[in-house]
C-alpha cells in the first residue's frame, strides 16, 4: 500500500517549478478576466441619476497578484502534503494514542456534560448554551434516524419539532396538562405526522424526497401562522407554564422545591434543571438509538439504505420499515420540541423555519451519518464554535464557512465516517467510510 | 407435466410495451430437485426470474408454489416482499446485490428479519432486553455461523461484504438467501464470474443444499458445466419462448437448443423454428 504514493510523490516533484508556475498563470488570467469588470470598474448613481465610473486598476492588479502567490502556495502546500487518500505511515505509539483518545472521547464527554452546571454554576450563559447545544445534540441524534440509519434525506424535520413544540404549548395552555403528560403525547402525535409524512413520500427517492419532505415542513409552518383561532398565528402561544419536577414548581413560593429543601431560592435552580432534563431526553434518545440499531428493526434500516431491492428479495415489508424511520425520528423531535416550548415560555412560528432543518441536517452530515458521536461533537463544534466566534462580528460567518469547506476537504464523509457493525463473530472492526452507502433517500 | 412441482409456470407472459420479453411459457420445477433454465442473452431468462420472485407483474399466466404441506400459492397474486416472506421464495442476483457497509454476519442477520421482527415482540421486547429476544437472537446468530461455515466464510464473518473478493461475495449472496429458509431458491447465474475452482465448489454448495436442507433451487446459468453437472431438468428458453426441456443429456443433443446457441444458416434456422413450433 505504501510503494504507489512514494512513486506519486517523485512524480509530481519531478514537475516541479515549471508546472506551479503554469497552474499560477492560469489561476491569475482567470482572476484577471473575473476581477477585471467585478474589482476594477466601479460604478456608482450620481446625484442626478447619471452613471458614474472610475478604473481601480491598483486594486485589480492586488487581487490577481494575489490570486497568482496563493495559488502558488496552495500548489506548494498540495505538494508537501501528497495525493489525498495517501496513507500516511504514522508511528505505532501515535496510532495507539489516536485510538485510545478515540474509545476515550465518548466517556470523558459524557462526564464534562454531566458536570457542566457544578462548573459554571454562576455562568448562566454557559449554561443556557449547553442548553441550546444539547436540544441540537438531541435533534441531531433524532435526526440521524432517518438520514443516518435509515438514509432517507429529510429537509422538513422542524415540522416534528414544530409539532411538538405546539402539542405540548397548546395541551398545556388550554387544557392544563403537566409537562410530563405532555411529554409522550407531543412524542406520539409528532410520530403520527412522521407516519402521514411518510405515506405520500414512500415511492420517491433521492432529490425527489428532499423536496417534498422540505415542503412538509414548510406547509406545517404556514398552517401554524395562519390557523389563528388555535395557534395564535404569527403571535405564536405565550404563557407555557414551566416544567416542574414531578410536580414540584421551581418557584420561590413557599410550595416550591427550594422552600421545600430548606435552601435560598436562586432563578439558576430551574436552570440546571432544564440543564439535565434535557441531557436526559437526549441521552434516552442515543440509547434508544443504540439498541435499536442492534434490533430487527434497525438493520433493516441500515440494509434499506445499502440496497432495496435485496431487502425486498429477502421479505423485508419496505413500507413499514420507512414509516418506522420517519415515525421513530420524529417522535424524538417531538420530544425536543416540546422541552423547547417549556423552556422558553413563548413560542411562535418564527423558531421553526427551514433554516433550523438545515442546520439540524448540517449537523448530521457534519458528523459522519449514522455515528452517534460524530453528531454529537458536530453539534457542539456548529451551536458551540458558532457562539466561540462571536467576538469575530461580521467575520463570523466567513469563519465558519471556511471551517466547514475544510472540514468536507478533509473528512468528506463527517467527523466520524466510519460504521461500527451491530452483532460480531469474533471482533468488532469499523467499516471504512467508502464501503457505506448514503442511500438514495 | 408429471411429479411433484414446487413451481408451476402456466403460460407466462410479460410484455414491456410493445416487447414481448417471455411469451406463453409454461413449465414446471419439481421438488427437492435442481431445475435449470437456460438460454442464449436476452432469451428472458432474469424476466422470469422477476416475475417469480414479484419485481415484475406478470401480463398474463399463474404462476403456483405448492409448499411441502400441500399449502399453494399463486405468487403472481403476491407482491414484492411478500414473495419471500410468505411463499417462501428466495433469490440473489446477476449482479450481486450485498449490503456492501455491512458485515458478511450482518447480511445473513438482515436476511432473518422476519423472523427476528416476531421474536423481538416488534422490537419492543427486543428493546428491554427479554430474555425471549435474547435467546432468539443467538439462535439467529448460530443459523448465521452455520451458513458462514457452509459457504467457508467463517473466518470473515465480521468483515465488510463489500470488501470480500468477488466468489466470496457470490457464496455470500447464496447463503444470506438461504438463510430465508426458503422453499425454492432462485439463483440468478450464481457461477458468472467465477473460476473453474469455484464454479467446481459452487456446484458443490448446490448440491449440499438439495441434499441437507430440501430446498429445491431453479437457476438461471451459463456455464454449461455447472448446469450439465448438477440440473435435474433444464428448460431451454429462447426469445421468450421454450424451445426445449429434458434432462442435461436431451436438452444437450436437441438441434434446436444446438441452433438457438451456435446459431445455423438462415434456411436451417427457419426449419429448425418452424419444426419447433
Amino acid at each position: 500500500m505504501n510503494a504507489p504514493p512514494a512513486v506519486s510523490i517523485q512524480a509530481s516533484h519531478a514537475l516541479g517549478a515549471a508546472f506551479i508556475f503554469k497552474k499560477a498563470l492560469i489561476s491569475a488570467l482567470v482572476a484577471l478576466v473575473l476581477f477585471s469588470l467585478m474589482i476594477g470598474v466601479r460604478t456608482e448613481a450620481g446625484p442626478t441619476g447619471q452613471l458614474i465610473y472610475w478604473t481601480r486598476f491598483g486594486d485589480l492588479a492586488a487581487m490577481v497578484a494575489t490570486v497568482f502567490g496563493g495559488s502558488i502556495v496552495v500548489e506548494l502546500l498540495r505538494q508537501w502534503w501528497g495525493p489525498v487518500g495517501t496513507i500516511r505511515v504514522v508511528p505505532t505509539n501515535v496510532k495507539s494514542a489516536l485510538a485510545l483518545a478515540r474509545r476515550g472521547i465518548a466517556p470523558v464527554l459524557l462526564i464534562f456534560t454531566f458536570l457542566v452546571p457544578v462548573i459554571f454554576y454562576d455562568q448562566r450563559y454557559i449554561l443556557d448554551l449547553g442548553i441550546l447545544v444539547l436540544t441540537y445534540v438531541m435533534l441531531g441524534w433524532g435526526l440521524n434516524v432517518v438520514v443516518g440509519l435509515a438514509g432517507l434525506l429529510d429537509l422538513g424535520y422542524v415540522a416534528f419539532y414544530a409539532v411538538g413544540a405546539y402539542s405540548y404549548a397548546l395541551l398545556a395552555t388550554n387544557f392544563g396538562l403537566s409537562f410530563w403528560i405532555c411529554l409522550p403525547l407531543a412524542g406520539i402525535l409528532a410520530a403520527l405526522w412522521g407516519v402521514m409524512l411518510g405515506f405520500p413520500v414512500l415511492r420517491l427517492r433521492g432529490d425527489y424526497l428532499a423536496i417534498v419532505t422540505l415542503a412538509f415542513g414548510e406547509i406545517i409552518r404556514l398552517v401554524i401562522i395562519n390557523w389563528q383561532s388555535l395557534t395564535g398565528g404569527p403571535n405564536g402561544v405565550s404563557g407555557i407554564p414551566r416544567p416542574t419536577m414531578f410536580g414540584i414548581p421551581l418557584t420561590p413560593g413557599d410550595d416550591g422545591l427550594a422552600a421545600k429543601l430548606g435552601i435560598e431560592f436562586s432563578p439558576t435552580h430551574r436552570i440546571v434543571f432544564l440543564f439535565y432534563l434535557i441531557l436526559a431526553l437526549a441521552l434516552l434518545t442515543n440509547w434508544v438509538t443504540i439498541r435499536l440499531r442492534r434490533l430487527p428493526i434497525g438493520r433493516a434500516w441500515e440494509a434499506l439504505r445499502e440496497d432495496e431491492v435485496a431487502c425486498r428479495a429477502l421479505g423485508i415489508n419496505t413500507t413499514t420499515t420507512k414509516l418506522t424511520a420517519f415515525a421513530t425520528g420524529a417522535m424524538f423531535g417531538g420530544f425536543a420540541g416540546a422541552f423547547f416550548a417549556t423552556r422558553q415560555g413563548f413560542i411562535s412560528p418564527e423558531s421553526f423555519t427551514f433554516q433550523e432543518s438545515a442546520l439540524v441536517l448540517a449537523i448530521v452530515v457534519l458528523g459522519g451519518m449514522g455515528s452517534q458521536l460524530g453528531v454529537a461533537l458536530a453539534a457542539l463544534a456548529m451551536i458551540g464554535g458558532f457562539e466561540l466566534f462571536r467576538g469575530l462580528e461580521q467575520y463570523r460567518m466567513l469563519v465558519f464557512g471556511i471551517a466547514m469547506v475544510l472540514l468536507m476537504i478533509w473528512r468528506p464523509r463527517g467527523l466520524i465516517g466510519h460504521r461500527a457493525p451491530t452483532v460480531f463473530l469474533e471482533r468488532s472492526q469499523a467499516i471504512s467510510s467508502d464501503l457505506v452507502k448514503e442511500g438514495h433517500g | 407435466m408429471s411429479g411433484d412441482h414446487i413451481l408451476s409456470v402456466d403460460r407466462l407472459s410479460m410484455r414491456f410495451g410493445g416487447i414481448v420479453a417471455v411469451n406463453d411459457l409454461s413449465f414446471g420445477a419439481e421438488r427437492r430437485k435442481i431445475t435449470a433454465l437456460i438460454g442464449p442473452n436476452g432469451a428472458g431468462k432474469t424476466t422470469v426470474f422477476n416475475c417469480i420472485t414479484g419485481f415484475y407483474k406478470p401480463t398474463s399466466g399463474t404462476m403456483q408454489l405448492t409448499h411441502d404441506d400441500g399449502r399453494a400459492i399463486r405468487l403472481e397474486r403476491l407482491n414484492d416482499f411478500r414473495i419471500s416472506k410468505q411463499a417462501k421464495v428466495a433469490r440473489t442476483f446477476q449482479n450481486i446485490r450485498l449490503f456492501p457497509g455491512m458485515t458478511a454476519l450482518e447480511n445473513l442477520m438482515v436476511a432473518q428479519h422476519n423472523a427476528l421482527m416476531r421474536a423481538s415482540g416488534l422490537t419492543f421486547l427486543g428493546l428491554i432486553g427479554a430474555p425471549s429476544w435474547r435467546s432468539a437472537e443467538q439462535h439467529a446468530i448460530d443459523l448465521a455461523r452455520t451458513w458462514l461455515e457452509r459457504v467457508g466464510l467463517v473466518d470473515r464473518a465480521d468483515e465488510a461484504a463489500g470488501n470480500l473478493p468477488y466468489g466470496d461475495q457470490r457464496r455470500l449472496e447464496i447463503a444470506r438467501a438461504m438463510c430465508t429458509e426458503p422453499a425454492l431458491l432462485c439463483l440468478d447465474e450464481p457461477a458468472a464470474g467465477l473460476n473453474a475452482r469455484e464454479s467446481a465448489s459452487l456446484s458443490e454448495l448446490l448440491l449440499s443444499i438439495r441434499a441437507g436442507q430440501g430446498t429445491s433451487i431453479l437457476l438461471i446459468e451459463h456455464d454449461m458445466s455447472v448446469v450439465m453437472e448438477i440440473s435435474d431438468h433444464v428448460v431451454v428458453m429462447d426469445y421468450g419462448v421454450k424451445i426445449a426441456e429434458g434432462t442435461p443429456q436431451q436438452v444437450r443433443d436437441d438441434p434446436k437448443v444446438i441452433a438457438a446457441y451456435l446459431g445455423t444458416d438462415e434456411e436451417e434456422a427457419i426449419a429448425v423454428m418452424e419444426s419447433g413450433t
